[in-house]
């Protein structure tokens, strides 16, 4: 795994109540790079997110609108960040409910900057 | 009454716990002095929590104040710890007959009526709830969106199924997309459920979709239902969740219509 990818990952994970992060492929569904994925199996996640992500842009395009950025699903005890990064990967976090979401979403931003 | 103000105020000051605030906070409110019965029925809401007729009393309070929000969760919290009250039935019934919601005051104003059949403030109240009710021109209600300042076009309401319900999307050429939207969303409610299942994150709330040309948020007013609300890139994001909120209300009313 790169070492530049798993940094990138980390410094996601570095954000409180971030409970894990991975790099995905937004085609497959597969998992490309991951970081403290504590209890979370990263297989079934990365395939949950790419198939949302993917349903969502459909959405956004029929409305001709550009395909979203940021995706946050927003649930009672946690949340799931979707960010798209260039050359078709997705940006993954898994948070906890009392998340500062402006942080997670600004340190998703930045990180898919960084894969561009 | 001002004899028994002062008696009250005495016992208060004697003893903290008395439950006499209840008596010394509807005086107050009576008398028109809401600043210092809200004061005594907040100190006596803190100190008995889990007691309905202080969450009453404060509902009274700022239902005479105006403050029609503070008194909408007072007499839910009410209700919550004593299901079976008047005082917080009735007060929401003539909340949501001023809010124009007519279906869900009849049936506040109802269930306060079961319970106290005697009273006769209820038998007119919902005498008149009924009959604007029955004054409703027959069909669908308008389009809860159609007519909202700046809505049009960019809030739909649609089922699970990928089938619109009301409002609409347009694309920014004008094209009407609310078909082709609500059909490419048809299951987007059970594929969230499962993701968030799968990751212990509870039920899921709402997704924000944040865009170089657009923002959109989609919640679940209603069982069955999905709320696409789509704004400017310019909006920001924290505002997303206000408009989804005032969205929501919107749909639930418009369903309850629809019946």
């Amino acid at each position: 795994m790169s070492t530049f990818l798993v940094e990138v990952l980390e410094t996601i994970c570095r954000t409180d109540g971030v409970r894990g992060a991975l790099l995905v492929s937004a085609e497959d569904g597969l998992v490309v790079a991951e970081a403290a994925m504590e209890g979370l199996d990263a297989a079934p996640v990365a395939a949950l997110a790419a198939s949302l992500a993917s349903r969502l842009t459909l959405a956004t395009e029929a409305a001709g609108q550009s395909q979203p950025a940021l995706i946050h699903l927003e649930a009672t005890e946690g949340a799931l960040f979707i960010a798209t990064g260039e050359a078709g990967l997705l940006l993954v976090a898994v948070t906890e409910p009392d998340v500062n979401a402006g942080l997670v979403r600004l340190a998703l931003l930045d990180a898919a900057g960084r894969l561009a | 009454m001002t004899d028994q103000i002062t008696r009250w105020t005495a016992e208060l000051t004697a003893d903290p716990d008395s439950l006499a605030f209840l008596q010394l906070g509807e005086a107050l409110r009576r008398r028109g002095h809401l600043d210092g019965a809200l004061a005594v029925a907040r100190r006596g809401a803190t100190r008995y929590p889990d007691l309905a007729e202080a969450h009453d009393l404060l509902g009274r309070i700022h239902s005479d104040r105006g403050e029609g929000d503070a008194a909408f969760d007072a007499w839910t919290d009410a209700l919550r710890l004593q299901p079976e009250m008047v005082g917080p039935l009735k007060g929401l019934g003539f909340l949501y007959f001023r809010l124009g919601d007519l279906a869900r005051s009849a049936r506040q104003l109802e269930a306060a009526a079961a319970l106290a059949p005697g009273d006769p403030t209820l038998s007119v109240a919902l005498a008149r709830v009924r009959e604007q009710l029955g004054a409703q021109p027959d069909g669908p209600p308008p389009d809860p969106y159609a007519e909202a300042e700046g809505w049009a076009g960019t809030t739909m309401l649609l089922d699970v199924r990928g089938r619109r319900l009301a409002g609409g999307l347009r694309r920014p050429d004008g094209v009407d997309a609310s078909d082709a939207v609500a059909a490419r969303l048809a299951g987007v409610s059970r594929e969230a459920n499962r993701a968030t299942r799968l990751l212990d994150l509870g039920l899921w709330q709402a997704v924000y979709l944040e865009g170089r040309t657009a923002h959109f948020v989609l919640t679940e007013p209603a069982e069955d239902t999905l709320l696409v609300v789509s704004r400017g890139p310019d909006t920001p994001p924290g505002r997303m969740p206000l408009i989804a909120d005032r969205a929501g209300v919107l749909a639930r009313r418009w369903l309850e219509q629809v019946g």
